[in-house]
């Protein structure tokens, strides 16, 4: 045991999971601002609007988002000029964020959609039927309703954001996936509980946002 | 396209004529944004009909995108058998009247969940080329199935459990009042119609698996993807193209998958007392609370 805990301090664990972090961080905001704004596409009366936001949801949810963070670093970058920084690392890393938010950025959508779908017609129709025009009717009866409907299916999108953020490793960002297949191409003795502790980093992390996430969507939940 | 009535009231000749010239500002936009990306595409050379070719050259197909597309398949069929196999064993057990049992069935269920399945993917195939004689395909192969089943299949269990839970009490409460142990209600009565409830979940379980044996990419299994890359890496180096039509094969086959999901929600609707849905495909990983089948 104490041995394989000195074979662990040689390795920056922390420092590879705080990167996973930052993806996380900053791929669940942009997803979040991308997938509002398909919601209010999806959700709007104006047919073409719809049907931009039905087509982007259905293309990028059924495509893999290995493919995507492989297209952002393969093409992207080099054959279309997107590029973040010229610092080789860090344009990588934005690219692997670029590439999580576009994938989390449809099911943000359908989680904000589903929020909407949570308000019973009537409400709609009891806040019209005394008197409230359509932006206060959206602001004080239906949205507010609708964010409490979407906490716990966008708290599973975050859990998802997460755990996907190790994809990043397709484009060779140093998260933690990648430093355990270097760990344990190193210390092949200790195969196993390499695997046991980053695993067990990740229930670590998952874990409380998941209760806090059911908590939270249970205390806030419309008794209907 | 679903019609949303909650937000806005039937329009009236006002509103209709708004909607219609926000249809076309919103039209002018989308199709301004098309045209954008096209001009981008054309001004990096990417339109040139020589790249395009290649993907549509019979040899591309028969050495990259045929095989390619194999590898994923046969992944996925294992994957998609075992998987089943792990959840439903798992589901029940989490249902056993046995505390340890139960409580050792839900451990395991809640920590495959948590894990992302690319770290179990490159664990399996470093564990396997350490403790076994298995190399090669095979050893790639394995380490994708192994990932896929672990974390799919726990899915699967926690469907099991909460399609029993989704189930209306009065079911079990029937089952006890003509005599039943609760172990025999949930054998005889509740399971079998949790199962057919939960069947078009199931197969929207499938879309995921067939969407992370894309995972397989980072541990060089040479799967649909990785053989898009190779025929993208040489000259003329079509990658923009290559991956393009891997993508589309993969949204293709998970379009399919998840109309078969909503085909056999309709079939089954009558044949159960619990709720019989498709859920649109999940993200490749989703942690369901404990309320059950909101998790989308």
């Amino acid at each position: 045991m104490s041995e394989f805990l000195a074979v662990l301090s040689n390795y920056d664990l922390v420092g590879a999971y705080w990167l996973n972090i930052q993806l996380t961080f900053f791929a669940g905001l942009a997803s979040l601002v991308i997938g509002t704004i398909l919601a209010l596409m999806r959700i709007s009366p104006i047919p073409s609007l719809q049907f931009a936001g039905t087509t982007y949801v259905n293309l990028i949810r059924n495509t893999p988002l290995t493919i995507i963070v492989v297209f952002a670093a393969l093409v992207l970058w080099p054959v279309l000029g997107v590029e973040f920084s010229t610092d080789f690392a860090t344009n990588f890393f934005w690219l692997a964020v670029a590439a999580l938010s576009v994938y989390h950025a449809s099911f943000m959508c359908e989680a904000l959609r589903s929020g909407v779908n949570t308000v019973p017609a009537g409400q709609a129709e009891a806040a019209r039927a005394i008197g409230l025009p359509f932006l206060p009717a959206a602001r004080l009866v239906i949205l507010p309703q609708a964010f409490r409907g979407a906490i716990a299916p966008m708290g599973n999108t975050l859990i998802a954001l997460i755990k996907n953020s190790t994809v990043a490793a397709a484009i060779s960002v140093p998260e933690i996936s990648i430093l355990m297949k270097e760990m344990m191409e190193n210390e092949g003795n200790y195969v196993i509980p390499i695997f046991l502790t980053v695993a067990v980093g990740f229930v670590i992390i998952v874990v409380p946002i998941g209760l806090a996430v059911t908590y939270l969507s249970q205390r806030l939940a419309v008794s209907r | 396209m679903s019609r949303q009535t909650v937000l806005f009231d039937a329009p009236g000749p006002r509103a209709r004529r708004n909607v219609r010239v926000g249809n076309w500002i919103g039209a002018v936009v989308v199709i301004g944004i098309a045209v954008f990306v096209m001009v981008q595409l054309n001004a990096a050379g990417q339109l040139r009909p020589e790249l395009w070719a290649v993907v549509v050259d019979p040899d591309s197909w028969r050495y990259n995108f045929l095989p390619g597309l194999q590898n994923t398949l046969v992944a996925a069929a294992y994957s998609i058998v075992t998987a089943v196999v792990f959840g439903l064993l798992f589901g029940v057990g989490r249902l056993a009247s046995n505390r340890a049992l139960r409580w050792f069935c839900g451990v395991v269920v809640e920590f495959f969940r948590a894990v992302p399945v690319l770290v179990m993917m490159v664990a399996g195939y470093q564990i396997l080329g350490r403790f076994t004689a298995v190399s090669g395909t095979a050893q790639l192969l394995l380490g994708v199935v192994i990932a896929l089943t672990l974390y799919n299949g726990a899915v699967i269990a926690e469907l099991v459990r909460s399609g029993v839970y989704g189930l209306p009490k009065g079911q079990r409460e029937a089952g006890l009042a003509i005599g039943m142990t609760r172990g025999q209600s949930i054998r005889s009565i509740e399971l079998p119609q949790a199962l057919i409830a939960m069947l078009p979940s199931l197969v929207s379980q499938f879309v995921v698996i067939l969407k992370d044996t894309a995972l397989g990419y980072i541990i060089v299994y040479p799967e649909l993807l990785r053989s898009a890359r190779l025929l993208g890496s040489g000259a003329p180096f079509a990658i923009l193209q290559s991956l393009f039509v891997a993508a589309l094969i993969f949204i293709v086959l998970n379009y399919l998958l998840s109309k078969v999901a909503e085909l056999v929600a309709r079939k089954v609707g009558g044949r159960t007392s619990g709720k019989a849905r498709a859920n649109p495909a999940p993200p490749n990983a989703v942690t369901v609370p404990a309320v059950g089948g909101s998790g989308t």
